[in-house]
């Protein structure tokens, strides 16, 4: 795969969004413009972990070419599963660095548009290191748009300080982030479990077309092999989705910067429940419309999503529809025309939509859709975090290894659950809406 | 006399292109040598070795869609764009009208100008310019704006038309409705017409009319630019004394807008057919005349489904109605008419082309019935004609309205984005980039000022 893309390749505006093109004979730093040929690609990304582990496996793995040491920012024990440790003290030691390294990655782009923050809440490097790269971001980069993908633990995660380090990490996302995309693990383990159970011969009759599903891997460098690269498969394919229609071109355009525009209406709720299908291609489809269709109804059915709330039973403040491959506006009409009745809008966006029409499918698709809302069910989402927070607070478990970090009080716990449940009840006022006719305001009357 | 097109955002692209492509064609098929050089003069200059450039510039915050329509036109071997003639950024206006009319615009309103400058030095006489936009975006809608206003700074004399793409009302953009308010509310007083394609009507045409089954924006683009062409290419106007008129847009607005409170116009084509009956297909003048007069009698947007009951009201009605009140008005203030029994019109233009245009009979539209009684039908309506068929059609009948029949899209518009307002919702994203509520709320009043208006025409 590597082979052909240098061969043949182009290096075109698609590649670059994500990728530089540097020729290292080149004397002058070896950047490369457009339309040339693939000479060596460099990621446009930072990558950091307190620990070796994963940042080497990736270094030595076919990917190895893609990031060079000056992107990667390590160290060697880790952050404990300690917020404060990643937050507060690599915070600290690190700030220089990391701030010189994203300088570093945005000077190299002609045009920045947004940072994607990747990180999980559950742990002490993404949830803490992580939240404080998130202000950083900030401080130095405040026009930029950033997106940040959180995976949020499942309750049976087995990181007991795992509330407390998402509780911690919740109150800087909601100040710092300009859109959150959370993701949970159990609703990824359900998703490879149900196309494992497809490809196991699930439905007699059925199989699966080879390489297609959301969790193959299938366009990449390699498929599938590890337990957790089908799960971030399913990620990486939301990430490509949403980036889609700034990279290729279609008839209706949505770039990253509309996203954070329709579906934020206020600032701190700005937390987006994710679908994605289809999640694997049968076989044997004959019928495209109704394929097509089919894939509408999946998009809000709760098989389909990232995150486990249950949105038809929410508030919908604001839904965007990213269409991928050879769908027309007239499908795209048809389907919200059918399933807009079902789906209960906040009374002053009833008809809010935001659409988006790629023509380029993802690799081994003939076209796919993923729905982004923002939905009051993610409230259900931080009303279980806030729950296994209290169990462990009232008792004061664990606590004082979080107080032993230095810059850490009593007070940022207190902060931290505050802006949760204040956070929870602005859901809850929007939710208590539902179902009830609101009238038109008065409009304004003119003088005649 | 030439025309110079701005093409603003995806939209405006994407139709100006379609509009271009008609066009062309148009003026090519074998037809008569003056209307041909009349059109070719009027949208495209013409290099040292014949080849048709358009007078065109295309503006744009991100590249994909300006690259996408600059490629196809070179492809198309009939036509191209300049090389020097578009403009455009590495980022969008993120749907944000603030960001395109605060930001975007001022910051590149010198090359801008330049590009447009350009152009119009290239006409031997410039007949007026026209802004291609959508309203619900933000560069179209925003930048769009904004360009407009340096185009009335920069040309005062010339006559300036915008044409404006309304979307869905199921939305394409959740803050559609805010950036559609703000965009109409400035360019009531920069534009010298309005002429308004709503995404649904032309939707319903391509698949009723057109028996589309699949409907691509591409599909809808084209509908849109035939009705534009339609109104657009050569015609004898009764200025013209013979000759094909060198003014269109400024005979399209002294026709229609005859007071400043009233510049929005909707267009109707007759027939509309899917492209493979139009060879087969041969009418006489009586018919889609009568069918086109009902349409704007009933409010009805398409040649299906019109409502044949609604009837203008009777000599005796009309003196009441004219000491206000009664049918046909309708109440303003706070809202649009309760149920207008008909579609009451300020001015007309009919547009015939085509075969027998001499012999068709269009008194059915000076009716005084039709419109309010300000000025005489023979002010409010005119007629233009023109022998040759347009756009493979045999004969095709165009209105163009200064009526009521965009009231309740504009009613409905402004409802929603006040209901929007009244909770506050997406305001942070407009007041980050320099709108204020202060600047919501001015907007809002001179739309209700205009629906006002419009309800009450009598």
């Amino acid at each position: 795969m590597t082979q052909s893309v240098v061969v043949q390749g182009v290096y075109d505006d698609a590649l670059s969004s994500f990728f530089r093109n540097v020729d290292s004979r080149k004397s002058d730093g070896g950047a490369c413009g457009f339309g040339g040929r693939i000479q060596h690609l460099k990621a446009r990304a930072v990558l950091v972990d307190m620990e070796e582990g994963v940042v080497n496996e990736i270094l030595q793995g076919p990917l190895s070419e893609v990031f060079d040491s000056t992107q990667l920012l390590t160290d060697v024990s880790g952050s404990g599963n300690n917020w404060a440790v990643g937050h507060m003290s690599y915070g600290s030691v690190y700030r220089e660095q990391i701030v010189d390294k994203l300088r570093k990655a945005a000077e190299h782009c002609d045009c920045l548009q947004c940072f994607f923050l990747i990180h999980s809440m559950g742990g002490g490097t993404g949830s803490g290191l992580g939240t404080r790269v998130l202000s950083l971001l900030e401080e130095e980069f405040p026009e930029v748009c950033r997106i940040v993908t959180s995976v949020y633990p499942s309750p049976e995660d087995d990181v007991i300080t795992s509330p407390y380090n998402s509780v911690l990490a919740m109150k800087e996302l909601s100040e710092h982030a300009d859109c959150v995309i959370p993701v949970e693990n159990q609703s990824l383990v359900d998703i490879v479990n149900k196309i494992k159970h497809m490809s196991d011969g699930g439905k007699p009759g059925l199989t699966i077309r080879k390489d297609s599903s959301i969790i193959s891997g299938q366009g990449g460098l390699r498929g599938a092999e590890k337990p957790f690269d089908a799960m971030n498969n399913i990620v990486a394919n939301l990430l490509l989705n949403i980036t889609s229609s700034a990279r290729f071109e279609g008839s209706l355009n949505m770039d990253l910067n509309e996203i954070a525009m329709n579906l934020v209406p206020f600032p701190r709720l700005h937390y987006l429940v994710p679908s994605l299908t289809p999640l694997y291609t049968l076989a044997d489809v004959s019928v495209p419309t109704r394929r097509l269709d089919q894939m509408f109804s999946d998009a809000f059915s709760k098989d389909h999503q990232l995150l486990r709330a249950n949105p038809k039973h929410s508030l919908y403040l604001a839904c965007a529809l990213m269409v991928r491959g050879n769908v027309q506006v007239s499908d795209l009409r048809r389907n919200i025309e059918r399933l807009r009745p079902s789906l209960p809008f906040v009374s002053w966006n009833q008809e809010g939509w935001k659409t988006g029409l790629c023509s380029v499918p993802p690799v081994g698709h003939s076209h796919s859709l993923l729905a982004l809302a923002n939905n009051t069910c993610v409230k259900s989402t931080f009303l279980d975090l806030k729950e296994r927070f209290t169990k462990l607070y009232r008792k004061k478990a664990h606590l004082h290894h979080y107080l032993h970090v230095e810059g850490m009080e009593q007070s940022c716990f207190s902060e931290a659950i505050t802006s949760l449940s204040s956070l929870i009840e602005e859901y809850h006022h929007l939710d208590a809406t539902k179902g009830k006719l609101i009238p038109d305001a008065p409009r304004l009357s003119i003088a005649r | 006399m030439s025309v110079v097109t701005v093409q603003l955002g995806q939209c405006g692209n994407q139709v100006g292109h379609e509009l271009f492509d008609v066009v062309c064609g148009d003026a090519h098929d074998g037809q008569r040598r003056s209307y041909c050089s009349v059109s070719r003069e009027r949208f495209f200059h013409q290099t040292e070795r014949g080849d048709l450039v358009a007078r065109a510039v295309l503006i744009d915050m991100e590249p994909k869609v300006i690259k996408h329509s600059m490629n196809k036109a070179a492809n198309s071997g009939r036509w191209t764009y300049g090389d020097d003639a578009h403009f455009s950024q590495k980022q969008g206006s993120g749907n944000n009208w603030a960001n395109g009319f605060c930001v975007h615009g001022p910051r590149h309103e010198a090359a801008l100008e330049e590009l447009v400058r350009r152009q119009v030095e290239r006409c031997d006489r410039l007949s007026g310019l026209m802004a291609m936009m959508s309203v619900a975006g933000g560069t179209g809608s925003g930048v769009g704006t904004y360009v407009t206003q340096c185009l009335r700074d920069t040309f005062p004399k010339s006559f300036i038309v915008n044409q404006l793409t309304w979307p869905y009302g199921t939305g394409e953009v959740i803050v559609q409705n805010y950036n559609s308010v703000l965009t109409l509310a400035h360019l009531y007083g920069l534009s010298d017409a309005i002429l308004v394609h709503e995404n649904d009507t032309v939707h319903g045409i391509c698949a009723r009319l057109l028996n589309l089954k699949h409907i691509s924006f591409g599909d809808v683009n084209r509908v849109i630019a035939h009705q534009l062409g339609a109104v657009l290419q050569p015609a004898l106007t009764t200025d013209s004394h013979g000759l094909y008129s060198r003014n269109p847009l400024g005979e399209l607005a002294s026709a229609l807008v005859c007071h400043p409170e009233y510049k929005l116009l909707s267009m109707s084509t007759v027939p509309q057919m899917p492209s493979a009956s139009i060879a087969y297909s041969t009418f006489s003048w009586p018919g889609p005349l009568r069918h086109l007069r009902q349409m704007l009698v009933s409010n009805s947007k398409m040649e299906e489904g019109i409502d044949w009951q609604v009837r203008l009201p009777a000599a005796s009605e009309r003196s009441r109605s004219l000491t206000g009140g009664g049918r046909g008005g309708g109440r303003g203030g706070g809202g649009a008419a309760a149920a207008a029994i008909f579609n009451r019109s300020l001015a007309n233009l009919l547009i015939l082309r085509g075969k027998d245009v001499y012999s068709a009979e269009t008194g059915g539209f000076e009716d005084p019935a039709l419109f309010t009684s300000w000025l005489s039908p023979r002010d409010a309506f005119s007629l233009w004609k023109s022998p040759v068929p347009f756009n493979k059609y045999e004969k095709s009948a165009t209105l163009v309205s200064n009526s009521q029949a965009l009231l309740r899209p504009l009613d409905d518009m402004v409802r929603k984005a006040w209901n929007m307002f009244a909770s506050r919702a997406y305001i942070h994203q407009y007041v980050k980039f320099g709108i204020s509520e202060e600047d919501f709320l001015d907007s809002f009043t001179s739309l209700e000022q205009v629906i006002s208006s419009y309800s009450q025409l009598s």
